[in-house]
Order: C-alpha cells, then sequence, then structure tokens
C-alpha cells in the first residue's frame, strides 16, 4: 500500500529541549494511526511540525510526496487540541467560514454530521460545553474531502455521550482513500479504531505496529501494553 | 465495547459472530450486517470488520456474493460442525474448572447429572 506521510529521522528541539528525537514513520493511505504517549511526550509537536506550524531542526517529511506547505495544507484536515473557533460565532457562521476557506468543503457532509452530532445551527460558540464544541470541530473537520484527517486528542475532557459520538463519527467517516492520525493518551476509549499504533514517549517511538500484531505478539490489548510501556 | 482479552480483536470478532449464528440471532443463509454497520455497532475499525469477515470465509461459515455483501453458509453440516466445536470448547474449559476444584474425569458426570435431577 502506498504511504502518504513519510517521515525520516525527524528531530526537533525546544531550545535545548528536545521535543522529538530522530522520529521514522510511515502512514498508509487507508489506515488510522494512533500515536500514544503521555502529555508531554511530543505528539503535539509532531502533529505540529506534520501540519507546517513548526518547522524541525532535522529530518524530513513528506506528506503526498511534498514538504509541508502550500500543497500539504490543502490535503490536511486538522483538527487542533483546542477550539480553533471564534466565540462570537454561530454554527452556521462556522460553517460559512469552512466553506470560504476549504475548497473541499462538502455542505452536504457537513449537515448530516451536525443533525448526526445534534447541533442547532442557531447555535453561539460561547455558549457550548466542551464537548459540543468539541463535536462541531471535528464535524467541520471531517467535512471536507481530504486526503489525511490529523485529530489531535479528540475526546479529551469530554463526556461520554459525546466521545460515543464522536467515536461514531469518526468510524463512519473513515474512508479507504484517506489516511487518519490521532493522538490520544485515552488508550482504552480508541484502541478499537487504530490499525496501527505508535507509543511515543520522551520524544522518541518506544514501539510501533500493526495493533492486532502487537495484541497476538504480547498477548494482551493495547491499553494494558500502553501501561506496561508508561506505567 | 471492550474487548478484553490477550486476542486480536479480529478473533474476538469471529467469536461474536460464531456465536450469534450458533444461537439463531443469525440464521443460515442470512446476510450480515455490513462493514460499516458492525464497525459502528461494535465500535470498531472498518478494517479489522472486513478482517474478521475474511477469516469466516476462509473457515467455510460465511460467503461473500460481490456487491450483494456476506451471507451465513446454507451448508447445513458446517453449522452442525460450528455448533459441536462450541460445545466441545465450552465443556473442555468447563472440565479444566472442574478438575481444579477436585474432581475426577469420571465423577464429572456424575455430579451433573446430580445437579440437573435436583432442578426436576
Amino acid at each position: 500500500m502506498e504511504n502518504i506521510v513519510e517521515i525520516r529521522g525527524l528531530t526537533k528541539r525546544y531550545n535545548r529541549t528536545e521535543a522529538l528525537k530522530n522520529i521514522d514513520l510511515d502512514v498508509e493511505m487507508g489506515k488510522v494511526v494512533g500515536i500514544l504517549g503521555p502529555n508531554g511526550s511530543g505528539k503535539t509537536t509532531l502533529i505540529k511540525l506534520l501540519t507546517g506550524l513548526l518547522h524541525p531542526n532535522s529530518g524530513e517529511i513528506k506528506i503526498d510526496g511534498h514538504s509541508p506547505g502550500v500543497h500539504t495544507k490543502s490535503v490536511i484536515s486538522y483538527l487542533p487540541d483546542r477550539n480553533a473557533l471564534y466565540s462570537w460565532m454561530t454554527v452556521k457562521d462556522a460553517l460559512g467560514m469552512y466553506k470560504d476557506f476549504y475548497e473541499d468543503f462538502d455542505e452536504k457532509k457537513s449537515e448530516d454530521l451536525l443533525q448526526f452530532m445534534k447541533l442547532d445551527k442557531d447555535m453561539k460558540v460561547s455558549n457550548m460545553s466542551k464537548g459540543m464544541k468539541e463535536k462541531l470541530n471535528l464535524a467541520l473537520v471531517l467535512s471536507r474531502k481530504a486526503k489525511i484527517y490529523i485529530l489531535d486528542e479528540p475526546i479529551a475532557g469530554v463526556d461520554p455521550v459525546a466521545r460515543d459520538q464522536i467515536l461514531d463519527a469518526i468510524i463512519e467517516n473513515y474512508a479507504e482513500d484517506s489516511a487518519m492520525i490521532i493522538t490520544t493518551h485515552l488508550v482504552r476509549d480508541m484502541e478499537n479504531i487504530f490499525d496501527k499504533v505508535v507509543f511515543l514517549g520522551d520524544g522518541e517511538i518506544m514501539l510501533s505496529g500493526d495493533a492486532e500484531d502487537l495484541r497476538e505478539e504480547k498477548n494482551m490489548q493495547i491499553d494494558e501494553l500502553y501501561k506496561e510501556i508508561f506505567g | 465495547m471492550n474487548f478484553d482479552s490477550g486476542l486480536p480483536i479480529y478473533m474476538q470478532i469471529v467469536e461474536i459472530i460464531k456465536s450469534r449464528i450458533v444461537t439463531g440471532i443469525l440464521e443460515s443463509g442470512e446476510k450480515l450486517p455490513s462493514v460499516r454497520d458492525l464497525a459502528t455497532e461494535l465500535k470498531v475499525n472498518p478494517n479489522t470488520i472486513q478482517r474478521s469477515y475474511a477469516e469466516l470465509e476462509r473457515q467455510n461459515i460465511v460467503f461473500t456474493q460481490r456487491g450483494m455483501g456476506t451471507f451465513v453458509t446454507e451448508d447445513i453440516s458446517i453449522l452442525e460442525g460450528l455448533k459441536d466445536a462450541m460445545a466441545r470448547e465450552k465443556v473442555l474449559s468447563f472440565m479444566e474448572d472442574m478438575e481444579r476444584l477436585g474432581y475426577t474425569k469420571d465423577e464429572i458426570p456424575d455430579i451433573i447429572r446430580k445437579i440437573a435431577l435436583e432442578g426436576k
């Protein structure tokens, strides 16, 4: 299968702290990859390098054959780890903004997703709970017809009902002609949707592989393996 | 849904579907849920369901008709064999538990009979 993302020898330093050390990582088309690690392990730094928000000190990132830049931004749909919408906006305003910004925005899909998430178009972002904001942001991100969806901590801090809706939306919108990269430390809730998992600790890949192969080889679920590695 | 054993998830889903077939929730010749529907129901990656269906097909328990979906086999001998295999597995694991309690293989049928009669 074709790699949509290839990372080689990626290193990122903040002053003298190494946030990522010599990372190699491939993401195949049609797969869902979980980047797992505790807070401060380098997950968000990795995402910011992929999305072109940060530049590496050394190493190489190829996305759809290109270095992070104008082209890669057009093929990546990114859910940041915090609300990216202005508080004065209504759901309708947010939809309008996405439609203006992204050529690949699918209005029909966004209508379906908003309905699925039970979000009313006249609702204001400032009146929303954490879970509702997360659902709105995710609905917008999944409404783009992107090649890569990057979701940074999509279920952190949301209630169980919203969490289930978010997981369902991710599963239902998974497509073979795209790839998903999802970071999380809530491994038990999310492990069943990953094809491949990458354990990131202190900026290094401690272990990575096909999730099912790892379960078979280690004779445990990914959540238990996570606890063994980081516990 | 949480999968707790050390088995890969696709294997655990194979077992779930086999038990649905043996208990009659899925009948001979019936269409299995679509990959996406079952993925949503069990909250797992559709690729995992795909792998479970491929494994069931390899074991001749289901068959795929191009463009139509995946169906439970109509071959009764395979379904009987599946039922026997599941019964065998349950009995073996039960016997293991009983032996751990100190019963010998010869004593096990007696105690089953005794308890079954109590209920009459």
